[in-house]
């Protein structure tokens, strides 16, 4: 196996909400107006080695999106560290923050929300490159050209407005924008989420082709165990900003191994014929402002037993290339196929 | 046996700056007590505003032009305002994909509930907190008669649409439409509240009509599919029929886009260009510009095709033996 190019290192993230004035006193008469601390993430450590596609799933406040923005450099870590080719992607001291971070690029969910109204296309695209002084001045104009053409529009859309375009045209702007920055990771944060299926296609099949000619390295984040499946090499799965498993894509699909990761598939509708059903996970997500103590799948979890409740599990090996996060793994209990 | 609902012809126009759109172009489709329809299409197809047609709550620029829909048998479109509103929330209910769009973000939950069983119903106010409390119960909230006392923002999003789905079965209704209901929430907790709509509509006899732009949430739900494009319901039929052999050349195409479908990283069958502007469709068929199988035939209005109750909209159908 090659070296990583990214490394991340027992990153924990915490945000912290101090109340205003008016929050303080009422809290002397009511007890609350405390500070609350909500821990997006909590002791994570990943390894992506060049060219490789690491999907990171799980549901809302798991997580995800925080550890995406920690890697672009958006949000430095509470503690822990993020590296690339060994060098820091985000530090404390602000100054040295923007340097680091041109080579890790992100692609977010909403393209209505992240392209800016008023500029052109092409001004967007040579916004960042330009400044970074990626690329010589002279060239700018032809680059800008052959991007669009890469990510399969025509390069004279450099003169239009982003509302000339269609939702999947201008996911594909947000993406030839990453690409001019020439970086070394991209982070893909729901990118095809909010398109229909018959787009949703068009943009996977464009990200697996720049993949196959650009040998691009990259994180993709989703809730879609399809689309993960079909575009990722290896698959981490997040619950309430701990890694719980991460295994390569076809072992993971074929036999998962951590409940939370069986139930989650268990779930997902599937389109087949004939009626469905649904085995659904019970209970609620808990919040991350108090984690459960122990296992934080423990509530929910059908084969929880006192240690469970107790003591966090620990990312341990199960098999080659494959760790998973729970008691039943390392205790000797041997979970019940099917069962969840 | 009379259908719960029967849409005939429906047929809904916004008068617009670059004229009159048709965003529900002639749509048909019944639905028998307990059984699940699902109104499937991509954004812009026409589904929700078809939705929003049935309970008459299309305003200007926009009118329902032609059709009809026939609730236990009576027509909607020809009923006062008056009877109109009688008949919505105690006949037809909706379900908004954003509960907090449902629930007034003020009243207690068990104030807003029993508001709203009292305004079809003369009933006390601690009968209908009551009538409430069993609503929320038939959806699977845990301790409801808590939940009552609660205010909608201390709840959870997949809660809040639990309460939203026990207020559209206060008055068990014939007939619910669910619009996108499940799209905002997390996987796990769709699972649940897919779990319950099955089993409300099995138990209860309501007919459900479940708008979704998801193919998997309705194939592995719905009883009957419509799939919609460009205002028209281009196929119709048994979830059987419909996902296991698609005869219009979209639904088709759509199926074989479900990254699901094929080997992991292999590149995905896909529909060339984009969903077309209602103001801009081309002649005869709206498919035809990105249809494999279009021909000069398809310039004109395309023919309905039924065949053991599975319609198509088609001049090519794909052909099943």
């Amino acid at each position: 196996m090659t070296d990583p190019i990214l490394k991340i290192d027992a990153v924990s993230k915490r945000f912290t909400r101090t109340p205003g004035l008016a929050e303080r006193l009422a809290g002397k008469f009511t007890g609350g107006g405390k500070p609350v601390t909500v821990h997006a993430l909590t002791d994570v450590s990943l390894e992506v080695t060049k060219g490789e596609v690491l999907g990171i799933v799980g549901e809302s406040g798991c997580g995800k999106s925080t550890l995406g923005r920690v890697i672009a450099g958006i949000h430095a870590p509470s503690s822990g560290s993020v590296t690339l080719n060994g060098k820091p992607v985000a530090d404390e001291r602000r100054g040295n923050i923007h340097k680091l971070t041109t080579q890790v690029q992100m692609i977010h969910q909403d393209p209505f929300a992240s392209l800016n109204p008023r500029m052109k296309v092409g001004e967007t695209l040579a916004e960042g490159p330009r400044y970074h002084g990626i690329i010589p001045a002279d060239q700018v104009r032809t680059r800008i050209r052959a991007l669009l053409e890469q990510v399969g529009l025509e390069g004279a859309y450099a003169d239009r407005l982003p509302h000339q375009f269609s939702g999947g045209q201008r996911q594909r702007i947000a993406i030839a924008r990453a690409l001019a920055m020439e970086p070394e990771v991209l982070v893909l944060d729901e990118a095809v989420a909010s398109l229909d299926v018959s787009i949703q296609a068009q943009v996977l099949n464009l990200f697996m082709d720049l993949r196959h000619d650009l040998g691009l390295t990259a994180l993709f984040i989703s809730h879609d165990l399809s689309v993960v499946r079909h575009v990722c090499d290896r698959v981490a799965i997040m619950y309430l900003g701990r890694l719980v498993e991460l295994a390569p894509a076809d072992q993971l699909y074929a036999d998962p191994r951590h409940p939370y990761t069986r139930a989650l598939f268990a779930s997902i509708p599937t389109v087949g014929t004939g009626r469905g059903r649904f085995e659904a996970i019970k209970g609620e997500i808990p919040s991350p402002i108090a984690p459960p103590p122990g296992c934080a799948f423990h509530p929910r979890c059908p084969f929880a037993g006192p240690r469970c409740w107790a003591e966090v599990p620990r990312l341990t090996e199960a098999g080659a290339a494959r760790t998973v996060a729970c008691h039943l793994n390392d205790g000797g209990v041997e979970m019940q196929k099917g069962a969840a | 046996m009379t259908a719960a609902l029967d849409v005939k012809g429906l047929t809904t126009r916004f008068e617009t700056r670059a004229g009159h759109v048709t965003a529900v172009n002639d749509v048909s489709f019944t639905v028998q007590p307990g059984r699940i329809m699902g109104l499937v299409g991509e954004s812009g197809s026409g589904k929700s505003v078809t939705g929003f047609s049935i309970l008459g709550l299309i305003d200007a620029p926009g009118e329902v032009t032609a059709g009809a829909v026939l609730v236990d048998g009576v027509d909607l479109r020809k009923l006062s305002k008056e009877d109109l509103r009688k008949m919505r929330g105690r006949k037809v209910a909706m379900v908004f994909q954003d509960p907090m769009m449902t629930l007034n973000p003020v009243l207690r939950v068990g104030d807003q509930m029993a508001m709203a069983v009292r305004v079809h119903q003369a009933m006390s106010k601690s009968d209908a907190l009551e009538h409430a409390r069993k609503a929320l119960e038939v959806v699977g909230i845990p301790s409801p008669a808590e939940r009552l006392k609660a205010y909608p923002h201390q709840l959870s999003g997949g809660m809040r649409q639990r309460v939203a789905i026990a207020m559209a079965l206060l008055h068990s209704p014939s007939v619910i439409i669910a619009d996108e209901a499940t799209t905002a929430l997390d996987v796990s907790i769709q699972g649940q509240i897919l779990a319950e709509v099955r089993e409300l509509a099995d138990t209860t006899g309501a007919a459900i009509v479940w708008i979704t732009h998801d193919l998997a949430v309705v194939s592995s739900l719905a009883d009957d599919i419509c799939v919609m494009y460009a205002g028209r319901i281009v196929e119709r039929g048994t979830a059987e029929q419909v996902i296991g052999g698609p005869r219009h050349p979209y639904t088709q195409g759509l199926l074989d886009s479900i990254p699901a479908r094929h080997e992991p990283g292999r590149k995905l069958p896909q529909i060339p260009g984009s969903t077309p502007q209602l103001s801009r469709l081309p002649d005869g068929c709206p498919f035809r510009p990105r249809c494999p199988r279009a021909s000069e035939l398809c310039r004109t209005e395309p023919p309905l095709d039924v065949r053991d109750g599975h319609a198509v909209l088609c001049h090519h159908p794909l052909e099943r033996v």
